[in-house]
């Protein structure tokens, strides 16, 4: 291989490149972006950065010098545009064409956004320096959206005094994602400080300054930030002959097509760990998964599945949520340490006869480490069912 | 070898103990603390790992 392309240039592409540098390669190595800027960390726009506690350049994912030992053909503000598999090249916006000998796709989500196409979305670091120039006190923020993202953003604009309506469809926020009692716990965080939260209610139209309901209604705003979740960037694999599916459809090995492989939000790809297909938005699988498909497209002799336990955590008011594991779709929940009500416990998930997820909020690191090694280890769940205490 | 660690950036995600046990640690509020500044060579395949997974890009490693 003398031309390697990372398309992406994120958390998960620059682990790739990062990492096929580490470990050897030496050839022509292009990082191809379509954000301008260079390499920066996504978790901070809904939380520091948002919150004004930091600046942008705090968000930057390497030191200037560490980016140039890297030696790239790095391409920002130019996005890919269409991929000949036969012919092996990426054809890019700007209507260059780049040829490849081993491709990494790692081109993320966009923002999912609501018919009517108003408001404010929080993705890119364009997105975060708007919406927070618009909040402040006395501002009337209405959140589209009471997930994880949607959440956050409240958090901040009610810490930065600006009155907070969420909106959600579901009866209870993230219950699909980490079960009822839990998702209840995490509203009466927004409660108790007075922001509020609306189940049950569909949004069908978002402007700028008001968002119309299913029943009609419509719920006025000074600003409007619709957090409903993401749409893999694979718009540009179109006819390409790779598999795309809710993201980019990869084997155990993150390979796509031959010498093609996918990594980050993007990627979809069988987890054998839990036995099952998964696509993971989370910050720490963008650099894992970054580096697994690098080393598998460098010696192809000596690849490995990659199997992660994934790990996310979101930061709520006074609480940081900490989570392993593949909650999705789990059969059961329980409170196996602590206390929900004093919102310091951890939550074990069991899927079929194993626990495959943990969320903790309020325990210290050590515990929560242990819960990690469980899901490792495939641990079933009557083994650690002697832990519970509810 | 000599390791950087910017706590007011930790996230407190722990990644770093996962792939480096005998360089980081965690204080009880999951903040990461260095165990050695100046690990030996043995441990620089995991200490680079520890940079590369960390999500908050808060390790860096200053090779001597």
């Amino acid at each position: 291989m003398n031309r390697a392309v990372v398309v992406g240039a994120c958390a998960a592409g620059l682990a790739a490149a990062e990492t096929l540098r580490r470990e050897g390669y030496d050839g022509t190595l292009t990082l191809i972006g379509d954000e301008p800027h260079p390499p920066y960390d996504r978790p901070p726009l809904s939380k520091q950065l948002l919150a004004s506690d930091w600046e942008a350049d705090r968000l930057v994912l390497r030191a200037a010098d560490d980016i140039a030992a890297l030696d790239l053909d790095l391409r920002l503000g130019t996005a890919a545009t269409g991929l000949d598999l036969a012919g092996r090249v990426v054809r890019l916006a700007d209507g260059s064409r780049v040829p490849y000998d081993g491709l990494i796709v790692a081109t993320g989500v966009r923002a999912r956004r609501l018919p009517g196409g108003g408001g404010h979305v929080l993705r890119t670091l364009s997105d975060a320096l708007a919406l927070r120039e618009r909040l402040g006190p006395g501002r009337h923020l209405v959140v589209v959206g009471a997930g994880f993202l949607g959440a956050e953003a409240a958090a901040v604009a009610w810490r930065l005094g600006a009155r907070v309506t969420l909106l959600e469809p579901a009866p209870v926020p993230l219950a699909h994602a980490v079960g009822e009692e839990v998702g209840r716990m995490l509203s009466r965080a927004h409660l108790d400080r007075g922001v509020e939260l609306r189940t049950g209610v569909t949004v069908t139209e978002v402007g700028d300054r008001a968002v119309r309901l299913a029943d009609g209604e419509v719920v006025e705003a000074d600003e409007v930030l619709v957090a409903v979740g993401s749409l893999p960037n694979t718009e540009w694999l179109a006819d390409s002959g790779l598999a795309v599916g809710d993201g980019v459809v990869c084997d155990a090995y993150l390979e796509a097509a031959e010498g093609v492989y996918a990594a980050g939000d993007v990627a979809r790809w069988h987890n054998p760990l839990f036995g099952t297909a998964m696509r993971v938005e989370h910050r720490t699988n963008a650099a894992e998964q970054g580096m697994a498909a690098a080393r598998n497209l460098l010696r192809p002799e000596g690849r490995k599945p990659f199997a992660p336990v994934p790990y996310f955590w979101s930061d709520q008011y006074d609480m940081k949520v900490q989570a392993y594991g593949f909650l999705r779709g789990h059969d059961e929940v329980a409170v196996v340490e602590g206390d929900l009500a004093e919102r310091r416990f951890v939550a074990a998930y069991r899927t079929g006869a194993r626990v495959t997820g943990a969320l903790a909020v309020g325990m210290p690191p050590k515990v929560i480490r242990l819960w990690r090694r469980s899901i490792a280890s495939r641990a079933s769940w009557d083994e650690v069912a002697g832990h519970r205490v509810t | 070898m000599k390791v950087e660690l910017e706590a007011d950036k930790c996230v407190a995600s722990g990644q770093c103990v996962v792939a480096a046990m005998e360089v980081f640690d965690q204080d009880d509020d999951g903040i990461a603390v260095l165990l050695a500044e100046r690990p030996g060579a043995e441990h620089l395949d995991s200490v680079r790992e520890a940079v590369a997974v960390c999500p908050a890009a808060a390790i860096r490693l200053v090779e001597k």
